[in-house]
């Protein structure tokens, strides 16, 4: 299918317990990307992990754990790209500014931003609508 | 978070029975193994046979375990890891921190 559109928008509250569910909703819509020739099941595994830390930066950094905040989330197939945007409505927090880890210092944090990185081909964070948006596209 | 805890010898075996180790419930691990550590058990083997998934959270809370470990002159080995969780070690260099081993067995006999 040439024009095979997607669009997927989700708000969930601000809590780690939904990472998993939002993670499985990537999953699935990686799988039916028919016209991706590389292999599926890592495309969906990789779009799982952006999904899942994106999330949990913008849970913990920029809502600061905040339960009656909200996360705003959406994934959407445009022309030949995957597109995955995630709002909040918090201080902000600019991947883009975030330091690379130290491969050879052991830290137990700083890993999320690196990951989210490496496996999308775009990564973009700016203000909006009062908040932050942050912007992966992933070229398929 | 379903974690079973046995006590082989000298070595603690923790088996991961959950699908993710993620931001949700990798604190739970890291908890456990403080517990673990300030009982003065120092050996340890996580077994990840049964999770598909891991976060930069859940690599997190074992480099966590691997550093109170070292730092006790005890150690932190992994086993089980499926091919996706193996990559995630890769990429982000952990491969090179953690001895990895196919099975338990393997991971036990090791200290």
């Amino acid at each position: 299918m040439k024009n095979e559109k997607i669009e997927v928008d989700i708000k969930v509250p601000n809590q780690t317990r939904y990472l998993s569910l939002i993670g499985k909703i990537g999953e699935d819509i990686a799988r039916t990307l028919k016209r991706y020739k590389g292999d599926r099941e890592e495309l969906a595994y990789h779009i799982n992990l952006v999904l899942t830390e994106s999330m949990t930066n913008a849970i913990r950094h920029a809502h600061e754990g905040d339960p009656t905040k909200e996360v705003h989330l959406t994934i959407s197939i445009q022309e030949s790209n995957l597109v995955i945007k995630v709002y909040d409505q918090g201080q902000g927090f600019d991947i883009s500014k975030a330091p690379m880890p130290k491969f050879k210092c052991l830290d137990e944090h700083g890993r999320g931003v690196f990951i989210i990185h490496s496996l999308m081909d775009s990564v973009t964070y700016r203000e909006f609508d009062g908040g932050h948006v942050l912007e992966m596209i992933k070229a398929l | 978070m379903i974690l079973k805890v046995e006590e082989k010898d000298d070595v603690v075996l923790i088996q991961v029975k959950e699908e993710r180790l993620d931001a949700h419930n990798s604190g739970e691990l890291k908890n456990q193994m403080l517990n673990l550590f300030e009982e003065g058990k120092n050996h340890i083997v996580i077994d990840l046979q049964d999770v598909r998934f891991v976060d930069s959270s859940g690599l997190g809370a074992l480099v966590s375990g691997f550093k109170n470990a070292s730092a006790r002159n005890g150690n932190l080995k992994l086993c089980g890891l499926q091919p996706q969780v193996k990559s995630m070690f890769e990429l982000t260099r952990l491969h090179r921190v953690f001895e990895i081993f196919p099975g338990t067995d393997e991971a036990l006999d090791s200290f």
